[in-house]
């Protein structure tokens, strides 16, 4: 919403300066996004007719204008904007001016042809506009004024302020002036148009039939005759320019003029135009179509209300955008001037629906003061020059004012208990009344201790209970004046086991040489299926770009792509890790929400399986997760043979290995790359993160070395613990140190040498324990396997 | 020739060779056949018997003499053959360490991740819980139990992205982490003290300033007696231990369904400029009733802002797509 400091001053009699009004609209909620000082470094510029355009002899990206400054001589200037006609009217500056960017305007050459000043595009003279065009000024200004004089914008400022959607009176001038007096104690004066009904009874000249009620509380329409179609006021439509409407003529105008100083928008109608002389309010029929006034025919449903003439024939969609047969022209004499209120909801679901906001629809869906209408209908004669003098012939008498459901407005009860303790103010009622009366509101005191009474302003929509009320007083007091202070809580902060699992999670994985990535967790169709995985993923109903239209039911695409980056860069060291949640259709039925689970997974580019088996065994032991092992198996998306699943308690809890060649391909990266995905929810339900001590021996240590010949297929871990097993109490530790195929092992099999040190808490070991225990450990693998000690 | 002039000729022998001896074997060898128990001297010893008292008193005195010269002689050249020898060794054994190229790198968290961690641990000084909840989730949790009626106009502010999940319009990738703050209210008794940080979604472009996907951080405090001026006060404090005591903030008026009274907050710098961080307000009623509690019980605040912003701007990175690119030449910048 853009408002001119002169414009608000037409309300109240505000004195700040521009920076210090800023501030104040900012700290009443309205905050300032951009502010403009007009009319400031505009000396020297002043209105010129072009008359001649003539090409640069030398060059053709600029042209020669011959300008009229005022003197009726010709003056030459270079220009590089080719928007203006003979016979336009343009902002110039003269020779010796200093722009308000600082340029000093000369007398020069360009490539040979004399420039006796600067034909200057809006933003140059700090207005609303193409940049690339220069300035056409409105018809009727004198060449040599100065343009500040021109346009009125001596000594202005422009803001545009951020309305927030419960502020429906802010959506005007006037709103805002309202607001801004009441902070600084200024007395707020709305227009107090009077004018003379001389016309026939309106309802003589017009019907209004409202056929759904529950969606147009009011509509009004009054006939205005004799109108006389032309330019507007200059005031006017320099305004209407600076908040960066165009003016079109004094009617349309004075119907947007209203919009922004008061938030009523208003139709007007040429009354010959209209079928039946009279309006239906109804909703529309599923498939009817109307023309809409930027020529689009729109196809509306049985949600939209439509405003039709006597005859059913629609004319617009109530609220949102007029149609396009019953414009004003040139050659209109009688016109209807249409104000009415709708609700609010169903009108933003349709205007949402249609595709259009205007800025009409934007004030309807707030919610337009359905009281408002009668000063506006005034006001818009008012703004037209009123009758006689101005260019209205005659106004008819009364409103046509047909009214339906508008919504319950009883004063509501306020405690200023509540409000003091929601807003830790310490305000008396009395206080309360004084900020909330000049906004609009109306208190009544209650006895000591009783609630308030207050009336909520009918421009307010928004307000409708005790908690909108407290907003109000804390708004209009000042957030800033209320203070600050620490609650005191009884409780102590602290992370959760999981979250401070997971930053053990991170520190392990970084200590391995990993960095984090973080992927978009959006896949594009298909991305699943070169990854070797079923192509089940949930999709997104209204994705932007259908590359990012299905969810992740695995972290592999999205590293790959990672990985794939990467490589294309010739990046080295690629090694990833990422912990993120993926997402999958649940195995209930009637799950409320997908199988969302928090997953960790390990990239690593160039590395095999190996790479990713021992990230899982570094994870397995920083957490202290018993029971953990790795099982070879075949994995969606990964190598046949060089891949498994990992466990813990025999529960699958994800995948390691490397990823499948084919797959690589499809992602086009060379060479292999080992992949680790763990369920972080399956994997963290077990027991896990309660290491138990075991005091460690001041004692000597014996090795044995045990060399096995075991069949391919047989789990070396699976062996590995049975050794374990079977060395009890006296076990140090096991290590599988080596493993061998070929000459001097049979076919089909490998031989597995495992370390084994053998140590007691409470003496030296006699080599005639250990001799125990090595046939002990024989004994129990060649039991447990088909394996047998080699020579 | 007389015994003195004998132990003259065996010192000044002894001497020489100490003095030239090239290695300790060598200096043992000298040192055994001079002052060992066969050595030379030892051996004139033996025959200062021979002598009258008075001589071999003075003999024995020059023999002794001699020996302790002798002894002091090898100590000292057997000091310096050791030392020759040592820096020989290491000579030998030297690593050029600016030949060292490295090796394993350390891994780096993400920028993100950094900042999110960040904000925990300022947040868990000030007493807060950190809770976490689904990405996807129920319009009932991301809109209507937060005060959006169906076809609310403040629906507008988020471009939800919907998923194909039940009912048309039932799921969702949630636009702002308060669903989270709505299973907490549902789940707890108050009091409340939480930060919920997370993932949120918007149907937006990836461009320098805007990520589809990107993380909020949201607080919720609901107690009894809970104030507007306790949320200023907060985010106040926040302000302090995360960007530095000289640091300020201040509310401004704003307006969400969820919170009433509401307010943007802005970071104000020491240069006075400020920086409009996040927005806030006081639990809205509507909400309270909708997750169990009673308003007229309890009161609280809420606030939430956006982390990647924050991120990016203390770490000096202009464009928000290096944060989902994944590039390791810039992941090991951090």
């Amino acid at each position: 919403m853009k408002v001119l400091h002169s414009w608000l001053r037409d309300f109240a009699p505000i004195e700040l300066d521009a920076v210090a009004l800023g501030d104040v609209m900012s700290d009443l909620g309205m905050a300032v996004e951009e502010m403009d000082v007009l009319g400031e470094g505009l000396d020297g510029i002043v209105v010129a007719r072009v008359l001649d355009l003539r090409p640069h002899p030398d060059a053709d990206k600029i042209q020669l204008v011959d300008v009229d400054a005022g003197d009726g001589e010709a003056l030459q200037i270079c220009c590089g904007a080719f928007n203006m006609s003979v016979g336009d009217l343009v902002p110039l500056a003269t020779l010796g001016t200093t722009m308000p960017n600082g340029m000093e305007i000369a007398r020069r050459k360009l490539r040979g042809e004399w420039s006796n000043g600067m034909l200057c595009s809006p933003p140059e003279v700090n207005l609303p506009g193409d940049p690339s065009g220069i300035l056409l000024l409105p018809e009727g200004l004198e060449p040599g004024v100065p343009l500040t004089e021109a346009l009125g914008i001596s000594a202005d400022v422009l803001y545009d302020l951020e309305i927030n959607p419960n502020r429906p009176d802010a959506m005007s001038v006037a709103g805002v002036a309202r607001d801004v007096a009441a902070r600084l104690g200024l007395p707020f004066q709305l227009p107090t148009p009077t004018i003379a009904t001389t016309g026939p009874a309106t309802a003589d000249l017009v019907s209004v039939e409202i056929l759904a009620p529950e969606r147009c509380g009011r509509f009004t329409a009054r006939v205005l005759q004799g109108v006389t179609v032309g330019p507007s006021d200059p005031l006017i439509a320099n305004r209407l320019t600076l908040l960066g409407m165009r003016p079109i003529n004094n009617v349309v105008d004075a119907s947007n003029y209203l919009m922004l100083e008061l938030g009523q928008p208003s139709h007007p109608y040429d009354l010959a135009t209209l079928g039946g002389a009279g309006f239906r309010v109804r909703l529309a029929n599923e498939g009817e179509t109307i023309t809409t006034l930027d020529d689009v025919e729109r196809t509306v449903t049985t949600a939209d209300l439509l405003i039709c003439d006597a005859t059913d024939v629609p004319v617009g969609i109530a609220g949102i955008m007029g149609g396009a047969d019953s414009e004003i022209s040139d050659a209109t004499t009688d016109v209807v001037v249409e104000m009415a209120w709708f609700e609010r909801m169903p009108l933003a679901k349709s205007s949402r629906r249609l595709g259009v906001r205007s800025e009409a629809s934007a004030r309807f869906e707030r919610g337009v003061d359905p009281d408002g209408i009668d000063l506006a209908q005034d006001r818009f004669v008012e703004l037209l020059g009123g009758v006689g003098g101005g260019s209205v012939g005659s106004v008819s008498q009364g409103l046509v004012d047909e009214r339906g459901q508008l919504p319950d407005r009883t004063p509501i009860e306020v405690r200023p208990a509540r409000v003091n303790a929601i807003l830790g103010a310490d305000l008396s009622p009395k206080e309360m009344k004084e900020l909330l009366d000049p906004i609009g509101f109306t208190t009544e005191l209650g006895a000591e201790g009783e609630p308030m009474r207050v009336a909520l302003p009918s421009f307010r929509l928004d307000s409708e209970v005790e908690i909108d009320v407290v907003e109000e007083v804390g708004r209009m007091y000042g957030y800033a004046r209320l203070g600050k202070t620490m609650p005191v809580s009884s409780l102590s902060g602290h992370l959760t086991r999981r979250q401070l699992e997971r930053r053990r999670l991170r520190s392990l994985l970084t200590g391995l040489g990993l960095s984090e990535a973080a992927p978009m967790p959006f896949l594009a169709p298909g991305d699943l299926e070169r990854a070797g995985l079923p192509g089940d993923g949930i999709t997104i109903t209204n994705p932007l770009v259908a590359e990012e239209s299905v969810l992740r039911t695995s972290l592999l695409p999205g590293l790959l792509k990672a990985v794939r980056h990467n490589v294309g860069h010739r990046n080295e060291g690629i090694a990833l890790f990422e912990i993120g949640h993926v997402f999958r259709r649940p195995m209930d039925p009637d799950a409320e929400l997908p199988d969302e689970r928090e997953t960790v997974a390990v990239i690593v580019a160039g590395a095999d399986a190996t790479a990713a088996v021992e990230a899982w065994r570094t994870v397995c032991d920083g957490l202290s997760v018993p029971g953990a092992d790795v099982a070879n198996a075949e994995m969606p998306g990964l190598h046949a043979t060089r891949s498994g699943v990992v466990r813990v308690e025999g529960e699958p809890v994800g995948a390691v290995g490397e990823v499948d060649p084919e797959v690589l391909a499809a992602y086009d990266i060379p060479g292999r790359v080992a992949w680790l995905e763990v369920d972080l929810d399956r994997f963290l339900a077990h027991p896990h993160g309660e290491p138990t001590y075991t005091p460690v021996s001041r004692f000597p240590s014996s090795d044995i070395d045990l060399a096995f010949e075991v069949a391919e297929g047989i789990s070396a871990t699976d062996v590995g613990s049975t050794i374990e097993r079977a060395a009890g109490d006296l076990l140090g530790w096991v290590r599988l140190f080596d493993t061998y195929r070929g000459e001097g092992v049979r076919d089909g099999h490998r031989s597995l040498t495992y370390r084994v040190r053998l140590q007691a808490r409470d003496r030296t070991l006699t080599d005639g324990e250990v001799g125990e225990v090595r046939q002990a450990i024989i004994d129990a693998v060649q039991a447990g396997f088909p394996a047998h000690l080699r020579g | 020739m007389t015994m003195m002039d004998e132990l003259a000729r065996i010192a000044d022998d002894a001497r020489a060779r100490l003095a030239e001896a090239p290695t300790v074997d060598a200096l043992d060898e000298v040192v055994r056949t001079t002052l060992g128990k066969k050595g030379s001297l030892k051996g004139l010893k033996r025959e200062l018997g021979r002598l009258d008292p008075d001589e071999r008193k003075s003999v024995g005195q020059a023999v002794n003499d001699v020996i302790d010269e002798l002894q002091a002689a090898a100590d000292d050249r057997r000091h310096d053959l050791e030392r020759a020898e040592r820096t020989e060794r290491l000579q030998a054994d030297r690593l050029d360490l600016t030949e060292v190229m490295a090796g394993s790198r350390a891994g780096h968290l993400h920028l993100v991740t950094q900042a999110i961690m960040e904000l925990e641990d300022v947040f868990v000084g000030l007493g807060f819980t950190v809770a976490e909840g689904p990405e996807v989730e129920t319009d009932h949790y991301n809109f209507g139990a937060l005060n959006f009626p169906e076809g609310h106009p403040a629906r507008d502010m988020y471009d939800t992205l919907y998923v194909d999940f039940g009912e048309p319009g039932h799921t969702l990738l949630r636009t702002h982490t308060s669903p989270v703050q709505v299973r907490v209210m549902e789940t707890t008794e108050p009091p409340i003290y939480s930060v919920m940080p997370g993932r949120t979604f918007r149907q937006d472009t990836a461009d320098a300033t805007h990520l589809p996907v990107f993380h909020q951080i949201e607080g919720l405090v609901i107690d009894r007696g809970i104030t507007l001026t306790d949320l200023a006060g907060t985010i106040d404090r926040f302000t302090k231990a995360y960007f530095g005591g000289a640091f300020s903030s201040r509310l401004r008026p704003s307006y969400f369904p969820f919170t009433e009274p509401s307010a943007e907050f802005d970071i104000i710098r020491p240069d006075g400029s400020f920086l409009e961080l996040g927005g806030c307000g006081m639990v809205h009623p509507n909400v309270l009733r909708n997750c169990g509690i009673d308003p007229e019980e309890f009161s609280g605040f809420a606030f939430g802002f956006g982390i990647e912003r924050l991120a990016v701007t203390k770490a000096g990175v202009d464009d928000l797509r290096e944060l989902i690119t994944n590039d390791v030449r810039f992941l090991r910048q951090f």
